[in-house]
């Protein structure tokens, strides 16, 4: 007995070295930094997470010897974690909330808020809805406030021209970062709509949702609607200001770049310890970010900058790992 | 028509519901596992298990994941096996029939239907902060053996049910000491079940991800954890990191990964089969 199970013991040993053996070796660029070392531990949104990954996966080889790791618990879980002084990086799809930011302070911990890419909330209906050709930020409003619940359920009681059929609402989970903005944008408090509608943290549920619903409505991150187009319908967003673009304007990567579609144009952000912006691998990963990611940005679906606002960007870094630096 | 020719009726008709329900179960399993074959399997290929996650769906690769999966079911094992034969046997044939053990009993239960998410929190809690182990390898296999120990402990103590009681009289006809005939007798004879239960168990915990995203395992890993004390990811994670991309081309790499996870799943499964079947036909009496 005890000999057959040694010999389970054995195998499964050897199949781990083995495996740990036999890792491919990776390829490095002709300027890789081997002298570099040190681990970045980064958590936070999923949503710019890809972006992150992206530009870490380019870091591997041109730093090999720094260990880079992302978790994606979320905007709110990535503060959480930020806060404690748990992570370096924080990635995050909304501004650091007032009552994170005093954890951060309590902790003793500062930081700088850097920001990294565009993305356009996009608001959708199913490709077989003929009536809505637009809508105005006040319908959003009207349909998605918290006083909407039970209320507002048919397609008429936003335009009376449109249909009398019940509307089908589907949106993002509210730990999310981009129900607090969306509700930030749209509602005008963060956190605060109607809880009767379809949530889901997963956008591909929601596309499964709205794309298989003549009467839905819903909205998601830009990404999501450019990699469905054929099933889904986006609407033009009027904010009712022809300061920024008259009318009501449809999201794209010109539209969100430019600003002209408000309000659903959305920041995405990264935040840096001031701690860990003293250590030489971290910074030099910071400098790497800004270097590649209008280029990788683009590459993952989401919506570059202007790039002078990735020098802009940079130049803050660099002033804040200065001012770091003197510190004690 | 007769009583007994409407009794013999009856007798049919349930015999048709039954298979009926049973088909249902296997019918609704066989699409989900045709619908991921066909999605994932010309994915597989020795790449995809020796890369590293990647923004580019066909470069990227579960080579961390798998590892990760391998080291947290290793060390889960470990843990988890021990304290809950140990938990079982002492409830099984040293617990007094008292209040204590009536709570306990009715506790472990209970634990067993607890969600494993609220698991998850615990760990972070304990393990994570407080023994300070950090999102580890160890902190992760520590959080799943707590998950799993309420079912090994009551597999095992059904196991050393089944063993007749004149085994243990006859043994300690013979003066062996209540050790002994534990040690000597009874663990043997229940071995296989309890082993049955102790993998079933680790099938289930192979496949959470929500208790260790909650912990603090990773998505993106580019490194194959080297000790316990390692950051890591498993695959459950990346499955559903890969789910929810936008692009087609990530679903069809989780399809993949679900194919692994399920090949894993499989192979424990067949161990328990196999153990169960060889420690019955060992026991002769």
């Amino acid at each position: 007995m005890a000999h057959t199970r040694l010999k389970h013991v054995w195998l499964l040993a050897v199949v781990l070295t083995g495996s740990l053996l036999s890792g491919c070796g990776p390829q490095y660029s002709e300027d890789a930094d081997f002298s570099l070392t040190g681990s970045i531990s980064i958590d936070g949104s999923s949503t710019v997470y890809p972006i992150t990954e992206a530009v870490a996966e380019e870091y591997r080889y041109h730093a090999p010897n720094v260990r880079t790791t992302i978790g994606v618990s979320g905007t709110g879980g990535g503060f959480k974690k930020f806060s404690r002084g748990e992570i370096d990086i924080s990635n995050a799809s909304r501004s650091i909330k007032e009552s994170e930011a005093e954890d951060a302070r309590a902790n003793n911990i500062s930081y700088l808020q850097l920001s990294v890419a565009y993305d356009g909330l996009t608001v959708v209906v199913h490709p077989r809805n003929t009536w809505v050709k637009d809508m105005t930020a006040a319908e959003l409003k009207k349909i998605w406030e918290p006083e909407a619940q039970g209320k507002i359920t048919r397609w008429n009681q936003i335009r009376p021209e449109w249909p009398d059929q019940e509307l089908h609402l589907y949106g993002a989970g509210v730990e999310s970062g981009t129900y607090d903005y969306f509700t930030e944008a749209i509602v005008g408090k963060s956190h605060s709509s109607r809880g009767d509608y379809t949530a889901s943290e997963d956008d591909n549920v929601l596309v499964q949702g709205v794309s298989t619903d003549p009467y839905a409505l819903g909205f998601f991150g830009y990404a999501y609607y450019e990699e469905n187009k054929a099933k889904l319908k986006a609407v033009p967003i009027n904010d009712e200001d022809d300061s920024n673009g008259a009318g009501a304007i449809m999201p794209s990567l010109a539209t969100v770049k430019d600003g002209t579609y408000a309000p659903l144009s959305r920041p995405l952000f990264i935040y840096v310890n001031s701690t860990a912006a003293q250590k030489q691998h971290v910074v030099d990963f910071l400098q790497f970010y800004f270097e590649e990611v209008p280029e990788l940005t683009q590459e993952v679906g989401y919506i570059p900058m202007p790039l002078e606002k990735y020098k802009q960007e940079l130049d803050k870094l660099k002033a804040f790992v200065a001012e770091t630096a003197k510190k004690p | 028509m007769t009583n007994a020719d409407r009794n013999r009726l009856k007798d049919k008709a349930f015999q048709f519901f039954g298979i009926f329900c049973t088909f249902i179960g296997l019918a609704v399993l066989a699409v989900f596992l045709i619908d991921i074959l066909i999605d994932g399997i010309g994915r597989i290929d020795w790449e995809f298990l020796n890369n590293l996650p990647s923004r580019r769906a066909h470069r990227s690769g579960i080579y961390t994941a798998w590892i990760g999966t391998l080291w947290i079911l290793l060390l889960t094992t470990i843990i988890a096996f021990p304290l809950g034969i140990g938990a079982g046997v002492y409830l099984e044939e040293y617990g007094k029939k008292s209040r204590m053990a009536t709570i306990l009993e009715i506790n472990i239960a209970n634990l067993a239907g607890v969600p494993s998410i609220i698991y998850g929190l615990l760990g972070l809690e304990i393990f994570v902060r407080l023994m300070a182990l950090g999102g580890s390898l160890l902190a992760g296999a520590l959080t799943l053996s707590l998950l799993i120990l309420p079912i090994v402990i009551v597999t095992t103590r059904e196991a050393i049910k089944a063993v007749p009681r004149s085994i243990r009289d006859g043994s300690f006809a013979l003066g062996a000491s209540k050790w002994q005939t534990v040690w000597y007798q009874v663990l043997p004879a229940s071995f296989g079940g309890i082993l049955t239960g102790v993998i079933l168990a680790l099938s289930r915990a192979v496949g959470e991800a929500a208790p260790l995203i909650v912990i603090g395992a990773l998505a993106y890993v580019p490194f194959a954890p080297a000790s316990p004390m390692d950051e890591f990811t498993v695959l459950p994670i990346q499955i559903f990191n890969w789910i929810s991309r936008p692009q087609a081309a990530f679903t069809t790499n989780a399809a993949a990964a679900i194919i692994v996870l399920l090949v894993i799943t499989f192979i424990l499964n067949g161990i328990a089969v196999y153990l169960r079947h060889k420690w019955q036909k060992r026991i002769k009496w």
